[in-house]
């Protein structure tokens, strides 16, 4: 064993020297991992706390981005919680995983150090039946409280199982398949314990939470007919609300129209992206990213591209995308940024009360990003256009929109010309119009200015990301943060808020599609450059073999950090399936600010809240 | 109301004939028609998105494709003032018990459209644990919208589709219009959030499985249907000598002779096209 000296904690310096640091002061809790393609550290259960607390104060990464938990059933047999800090000056990833037994998974929470953990911890809690000790509010957050079994761990197994790995073989090589109901007794999608015992029949889904931390409400009392109380007042809004942006549901708790306390209530979209993407092959995962964050298709497919070809990197037959499928790639993540954020700031205004007109003109030019998104990628939302090593397709010659109205003209347009116009005068001109009539219109500061106010550092221990972390004012973006394909060679600022108001927040996404315009100029010559060269290397296989390792593949989309973790194991030779396959939701994530930001102002700033931290739930519940 | 003013002439629906300088003013028609027109002219949707089918949904209601011209630009977000629910995304086990509600507060007359793939049967995410297999497992739908998601065009379609049922409504027939029945329709059972999602309309089905289980019988899973053998990979010979065996005589006949006439067409078309190039 090798004797470390014990130094001064680096502060700016590599992962491995952070890592040095800590095996040095916790010798004997901290390994580092070993496994063929694994980085990071591996940290002693029992030490957890003390270690994250020097690696957050001492190293400085106070900004935990993810935080996952893993099943190696039949491989170690263990349950394994993977940790992902960044220091908010930049840089690259600190690594670190507890392990702990199947049976009785417990790792000590770290929600008092990172408050950003809480939400994925609860998800942790819900899915693999992780639990946290110390945490202030373990409960379901995806599936409702009452749901049999964890559904995440890999011997559990859904109602129409058919194997455990795509493709399957009644569908290839045998090519027939049953329909999934037909073998289902009930004929639809559901199991049910065997031990099942109908006379406790309940549903608590509600219980929980009205009695969870924030709302705090004796549920036995409320539903008592004989014992009315006037003093508290709980407001359910959702999931079917017109502003809640989707399925979200809110649990208010209200003095007056003052809100005292806030409890999101999700998992109404939650649609299994984890479990279906954990038995497809890497390939078949592509599409599902497009329904993540379906306004943004394209930026969710760059996310994961980049976390498996890191995967594919660790193989020897290995070669990075070519120049133009990196330009074509940022040319689309620009253009999606601002199609968002056309979407986000219409709806934002929306819900304070700038009553569709806004709205329907963004969204007007948004339709014209659109057409060129089925121009090339053949789908105006869900374009699922990037492959490992490149992109599926070159840009086309001309843009023929086939999705025409009878009394439209016909359009046919060369690719590069109409892209220029669009980028050069449309947008421009489309930004300086809604900037001459909302920017500083008297209506909108009165609504925005001062509210929903999140201080730095609070968006820095939340993990808040994207636009709600910048209008803090933390000139954190992944693009420069940890810089990723041709970014390095781009000039663009980062914009920043001042105070963290609700106007910040509008105003950083307004100035970031201006930066996305500079960023579209910037790329058009390169696109010309590049004209004729290869949009794909490698292979094409169906089912390409992965090698063994971990990645996590981040970048940052219009609603902030969204990061993939990959883990391929379980054979030597390169795996097909991936082993686990995590999204960092930065929508799921950002909501840990919402009660925070909530609590205090009146029920209907809580609506222009939630608007500017620009959630979608196809992100959110996953 | 449509954009488009009243055609009374497309109203008109008897035999009785108008004299000519009337027509355009006076129009003769059926209650049915005139009811099914004013219902179809005012069909309100619900302000009620799920997921990603959502977003086309407002790009259809949004300028561009705009369905206020098929008289639906009033989306109410309340059920109680809505005719429509457009499903539109997928329906999870949780979000099912909400919309059996929201579905049983809304008037009838009422219709229910699947949008996209995962409201129609489950889509992509199909066999997810938390995903229902369509909405059609608990409501009764009207129109399915094929897509993942469908394009503003697709669910246009539907929605017109979904108003040339209403015109084929009568209220002479109770199964068009059950809701003039007698008594109140009966409000669809809402779903239990148990150790799964429970269909109350099951609870039989459960307690049987339930006592089969508790008799240490192996229950949920049903026999399949005897299914058809997969077809083996037939060498070309033998699979040109195992279809001539099918076509019988006559067949192979009448086929040589339809063969020989195409091509005698064929040859005199050759011959003119020839003479009229020269």
């Amino acid at each position: 064993m090798v004797d470390y000296e014990v130094q001064a904690p680096p502060t700016t310096g590599s992962a491995q020297d952070a890592a040095a640091y800590l095996k040095a002061k916790f010798p004997g809790a901290v390994s580092d991992d070993t496994r063929p393609g694994f980085q990071g550290v591996i940290v002693e259960a029992g030490k957890l706390t003390e270690v994250a607390q020097a690696i957050r104060d001492e190293l400085g990464y106070n900004y935990l981005s993810s935080a996952t938990a893993v099943d190696y059933h039949g491989a170690g047999d263990h349950m394994e919680m993977v940790y992902h800090a960044y220091r908010i000056s930049g840089g690259g990833a600190l690594n670190f995983k507890v392990q702990t037994d199947r049976e009785k998974p417990v790792i000590p929470s770290l929600v008092s150090l990172y408050p950003g953990a809480d939400f994925q911890e609860r998800e942790a809690y819900d899915l693999y039946g992780i639990h946290f000790s110390g945490h202030p509010n373990l409960k379901r957050i995806l599936m409702w409280e009452g749901f049999e079994g964890h559904p995440m761990r890999k011997d559990w197994k859904e109602a129409y199982y058919e194997g455990e790995a795509k493709p399957f073989d009644s569908r290839w090589p045998s090519g027939w398949v049953h329909r999934a109901e037909e073998k289902n007794i009930y004929g639809s999608n559901v199991r049910y314990p065997a031990d099942f015992d109908l006379s406790k029949l309940a549903d608590r889904s509600d219980e929980a939470v009205y009695s969870s931390a924030s709302i705090g409400v004796d549920y036995q009392r409320m539903t008592d007919p004989d014992d009315i109380r006037t003093d508290q007042l709980v407001v359910n809004m959702g999931p079917h609300h017109p502003s809640t942006h989707g399925v979200f549901r809110m649990v208010l708790k209200l003095d007056g129209e003052t809100i005292t306390g806030l409890e999101p209530v999700m998992g109404y979209l939650h649609r299994n992206h984890e479990k279906i993407g954990e038995r497809n092959t890497y390939l078949h995962n592509i599409p599902f990213t497009d329904r993540l964050d379906y306004i943004s298709s394209m930026g969710n497919n760059f996310g994961y591209v980049m976390a498996v070809e890191q995967l594919m990197a660790l193989g020897a037959r290995y070669t990075a995308p070519t120049y133009r499928s990196e330009v074509i790639r940022v040319l689309m993540a620009e253009l999606t940024r601002i199609v968002n954020h056309l979407w986000s700031i219409g709806f934002f205004l929306n819900d304070i009360g700038a009553f569709f007109t806004p709205m329907l003109y963004a969204n007007a030019e948004r339709e014209k990003i659109l057409d060129f998104f089925e121009a090339t990628a053949g789908s105006r939302l869900m374009c699922n256009y990037m492959r490992f090593g490149g992109v599926f397709k070159d840009l086309p010659e001309r843009i023929r929109s086939t999705a025409n109205l009878m009394n439209d003209k016909i359009r046919d347009y060369n690719t590069m010309e109409f892209l220029s116009d669009m980028i050069n005068e449309r947008l421009p001109r489309f930004l300086e119009e809604y900037d001459r009539y909302l920017t500083g219109n008297e209506i909108l500061l009165e609504r925005t200015v001062g509210q929903g106010v999140l201080s730095a550092q609070d968006a820095i221990a939340m993990s808040c990301a994207g636009p709600l972390l910048r209008g803090s004012g933390v000139a954190y973006d992944v693009r420069r943060a940890d810089p990723y394909s041709i970014y390095p060679e781009l000039d663009f600022d980062i914009p920043v808020g001042k105070q963290g108001d609700l106007f910040d927040r509008y105003k950083v996404r307004m100035d970031e599609m201006h930066e996305s315009l500079r960023i579209l100029r910037q790329l058009l010559p390169r696109l010309e450059q590049t004209k004729g060269e290869d949009i794909m290397v490698g292979t094409k296989a169906y089912s390409p073999r992965i090698p063994q390792g971990e990645a996590y593949g981040r970048v940052e989309n219009p609603k902030g950090e969204l990061g993939f973790y990959v883990v391929s194991w379980g054979d030597a030779k390169g795996t097909q399936n991936p082993w686990r396959y995590h999204v960092r939701a930065p929508s799921f994530i950002n909501l840990t600010a919402l009660g925070p930001m909530s609590v205090g102002q009146k029920v209907a700033d809580v609506v222009a809240i939630l608007g500017s931290i620009d959630i979608v739930l196809g992100e959110t519940d996953r | 109301m449509s954009s488009k003013e009243l055609d009374l002439r497309q109203m008109h629906d008897t035999e009785f004939p108008l004299p000519m300088e009337m027509q355009g003013n006076v129009a003769i028609t059926s209650l049915s028609k005139i009811y099914n027109w004013s219902r179809r002219s005012s069909m309100w949707p619900m302000l009620f998105g799920l997921a990603c089918c959502a977003i086309e949904m407002i790009g259809t209601a949004s300028s561009r494709f705009d369905f206020s011209r098929f008289g639906m630009e009033v989306m109410r977000a309340t059920p109680r003032q809505s005719d429509l629910m457009i499903v539109s995304g997928t329906v999870t086990k949780k979000m099912i018990v909400p919309i059996v509600r929201l579905y049983n507060q809304m008037p009838e007359p009422k219709y229910v459209m699947a949008m996209g793939a995962c409201a129609s049967g489950g889509g992509p995410f199909k066999e997810g644990y938390n995903v229902v297999s369509g909405i059609d497992k608990y409501l009764p739908v009207d129109v399915y919208v094929p897509g993942c998601p469908p394009t503003p065009q697709a669910l246009l379609y539907g929605l017109i589709a979904l108003q040339k049922k209403i015109d084929g409504q009568s209220l002479a027939n109770l199964d068009d219009v059950p809701w003039y029945g007698v008594g109140p329709s009966e409000p669809t059972p809402i779903p239990i959030l148990g150790p799964d999602i429970i269909d109350p309309r099951q609870m039989d089905l459960i307690r049987r499985q339930a006592e089969l289980a508790a008799a240490g019988m192996p229950v949920g899973v049903r026999e399949l249907p005897p299914v058809i053998k997969t077809v083996k990979a037939i060498p070309s010979k033998a699979a040109k000598a195992a279809v001539a065996e099918v076509i019988d005589e006559g067949e192979a006949q009448r086929r040589e002779e339809i063969m020989r006439r195409r091509q005698a067409v064929l040859a005199r078309k050759r011959a003119r096209d020839a003479a009229k190039g020269a």
